[in-house]
């Protein structure tokens, strides 16, 4: 079979999805005529019409809010974002409406807000955004960011299919730079499922979306010019995490590394250690590390961006000292 | 300036919704029949008196929280909810009490949430009224106000959407017309032309703050012209008027004329909750608003002058106090909510989260965390692997 692209992946996904279930509709800006800014949902109006692919107004609060109340009703909506960077429009009616319906009101909200995220791509502060770390936080939201085209389907299908507001980051860096050979048949992976990217016994990097191929290009280097064997693993699902497979790489290499894009201060890298210092500091031989952003708004010039953001020399360098502890 | 605020004022006092008001007005019409209006008397009495049971719940310290009043506001619930098919649902505001009783929430119901107790329709996770139903159509609400309208439009999108002729109708304060929600969710409805009815609780106060510095749009259905949509504005203080306006809505969205705006002018008797003793207010103005314009007062004269004895009203009273009686005496023998249960429910799966270590349920905790059970005398296990 051959293969597609990560953006062309998420696309299938939807196609599928929305031929499985006649409850499952698309509402954004741009998504019907255009086809959405990055075309993620192009052909889908031209096959379902304009009753289940909804061009809206710009209003990030009423389209989320909307979403919830079709999906109380019993539809499967699926809210785009034109930037994920938006998503912070829709943040009370997030954490306080959707987190909350089934718990408080017993009111089930099946919907997922998906949309592009991330940088690397000269998108300046306001279509750089990793904001994922606000939402792990609230209880009631399931958050997961794939680094595959694999992975971007099967999620985006299992997310379509839960009963909880799901929300779907996709990196934009990695929409047609990466590539896959799509399973056949009725393709899912499970959410709150982490994956083995590359097996190592030396240390371990714990990271998901674009910065998993920063890990890998650093793993290469590192084997190459160090001799050392490092996992890497990609959580895909950041609510919930998979404590699992993050301490079965603590108890297998006990050097972990805690790499994302987002930015540091309150970044998911600070809970992963915390969590990895309760459950199992006794298998630990150094400190937890974390390879972040700088803690600023992601600027826009190329020199400055990747300076802020992690590369992969910033990756080999912490690695080492890692190794060295 | 200030001339505007004043005309805007006097505007609001003049236009046959306010106090004061004079007995030779005339008397709305109406098509429904003598047993549905003697039905409307039942739903706001219920209303007042259950509220009354529970301010005393409440200086009994049983009433766990905060205590909101409709007082003086029966009227605008109840005559709005009650133009309302069984099949459609509605999104009340905190001082709806009304409309959810007409559309089926019972009073034992509400005097469990208020008493937070663990049989309560949120099992003491939520306050007040705040709680739905979709069977019986009514969805529980959150405190951001406007928040439900966006949930509304998505309501009714999917009733456009499976071509049901189900409504929605939303409830919304004067404060709440200034929230961005508010906007995003009446525009999308209207461009979407979603049966949905939204009601604008005029009621003079958001909080503290009176409706002349929330806006100076000289009435509030005045922003339907702005999204292209019908608006109507009535006396939300006669039960009647309020009845055959939010009709006309209702109707509309039905048979597929897309979202309207109701707009209900009525007086906030009481503060914001129990404890606001209110002294913002204008002095005199609440006690004009009840001597001159008490929605219950107006229509117990408009009954008797259709006919209905004192006794017909009387039996009515009586049973709705029965029936507070009954309900006070099952809801204060509930007991409260298990702690644990605190616990399930966030997710359709996982459908609990674990208990924490220190909390009860620690040999489960011990089993995930290695050195929970003794953080003092643990020793260190070997490394892994090689």
């Amino acid at each position: 079979m051959a293969e597609i692209t990560y953006l062309e992946a998420i696309r299938e996904a939807l196609f599928e999805e929305m031929e499985r279930d006649q409850d499952v509709f698309m509402i954004g800006e741009d998504i019907g005529a255009y086809g959405g800014a990055f075309k993620v949902t192009e052909g889908l109006l031209a096959k379902y019409g304009e009753s289940r692919v909804i061009d809206s107004p710009i209003s990030e609060i009423g389209i989320v809010g909307a979403a919830a109340g079709a999906a109380h009703m019993g539809m499967r909506p699926v809210v785009e974002m034109q930037f994920i960077d938006f998503i912070a429009n829709a943040y009370d009616m997030l954490t306080n409406y959707v987190a909350t319906a089934r718990y408080r009101a017993f009111l089930p909200t099946p919907m997922v807000v998906r949309g592009p995220s991330g940088g690397y791509v000269r998108g300046g502060p306001f279509h750089s955004q990793n904001p994922e770390a606000g939402f792990i936080h609230t209880p009631g939201l399931k958050v997961v960011y794939p680094s595959t085209a694999e992975d971007a389907k099967g999620l985006m299908k299992s997310a379509i299919r839960d009963d909880d507001c799901v929300l779907f980051f996709e990196h934009k860096y990695l929409y047609r730079r990466i590539k896959g050979e799509m399973p056949s048949g009725d393709h899912t992976v499970p959410i709150g499922k982490a994956r083995v990217a590359r097996e190592g016994r030396d240390l371990s990097i714990i990271t998901y979306a674009a910065t998993v191929y920063k890990a890998l290009e650093a793993a290469e280097q590192l084997e190459r010019e160090d001799g050392l064997s490092v996992e890497v693993i990609d959580l895909r699902s950041l609510a919930p995490l998979d404590d699992d497979a993050i301490m079965a790489t603590v108890k297998k290499t006990n050097r972990v590394l805690v790499l994302h894009e987002d930015t540091r201060t309150g970044g998911i890298a600070g809970e992963i250690a915390a969590r990895i210092n309760e459950s199992c500091f006794a298998w630990l031989d150094a400190p937890v590390l974390r390879v972040t952003a700088h803690d600023v708004p992601l600027p826009y010039a190329p020199s400055l961006e990747d300076f802020v953001l992690p590369q992969t020399a910033d990756v080999v360098l912490a690695a080492r000292r890692l190794a060295a502890y | 300036m200030a001339r505007s605020v004043t005309s805007r004022g006097a505007s609001r006092r003049a236009s046959g919704d306010g106090a004061p008001r004079s007995p030779a007005e005339p008397v709305s019409e109406t098509s429904l029949t003598r047993e549905q209006r003697l039905e409307l008397y039942y739903w706001m009495r219920l209303t007042r008196s259950l509220e009354e049971r529970l301010v005393n719940l409440y200086r009994q310290t049983k009433v766990v929280g905060g205590l909101f009043r409709s007082l003086g506001q029966e009227a605008d619930a109840v005559g709005s909810a009650y133009a309302l098919q069984k099949g459609d649902v509605l999104s009340p505001l905190i001082r709806n009490l009304g409309s959810m009783l007409v559309k089926g929430a019972t009073p034992v119901e509400i005097l469990k949430q208020y008493m937070a107790k663990g049989d309560s329709p949120t099992r003491g996770r939520e306050l007040n009224i705040h709680f739905g139903d979709t069977e019986r159509g009514f969805i529980g609400q959150i405190s951001p106000l406007g928040d439900m309208v966006p949930v509304m439009a998505g309501v009714t999108l999917s009733f456009r959407m499976r071509g049901e002729k189900r409504v929605g109708m939303v409830y919304v304060g004067d404060g709440a017309t200034s929230t961005g929600a508010f906007h995003e969710g009446i525009n999308l409805a209207a461009v979407q032309r979603c049966p949905l009815v939204v009601i604008i609780e005029n009621n003079g106060y958001a909080y503290s703050t009176p409706t002349s510095k929330q806006t100076l749009a000289r009435q509030l259905v005045d922003k339907a012209l702005g999204y292209g949509i019908p608006g109507e504005r009535a006396d939300g203080n006669d039960v009647i008027a309020t009845y055959e306006a939010t009709k006309r809505a209702v109707d509309r969205a039905r048979g597929g004329g897309g979202t309207s705006i109701v707009e209900l002018v009525t007086y906030r008797r009481k503060g914001h909750a129990e404890h606001d003793n209110q002294s913002y207010v204008p002095a005199g103005e609440i006690e004009r608003w009840e001597r001159e314009n008490d929605p219950i007062t107006r229509y117990l004269a408009r009954l008797a002058s259709e006919g209905v004895s004192d006794a017909e009203i009387a039996a009515i009273d009586e049973r709705v106090q029965r029936e507070i009686d009954e309900a006070t005496d099952i809801a204060d023998a509930s007991g409260v909510p298990e702690p644990l249960d605190a616990l399930v429910g966030v997710y359709a799966d996982p459908p609990a989260a674990e208990p924490l270590w220190f909390r009860e349920g620690r040999r489960a905790a011990v089993e995930v965390n290695e050195r929970a059970s003794g953080w003092g005398t643990f020793d260190a296990p070997s490394k892994g692997g090689d």
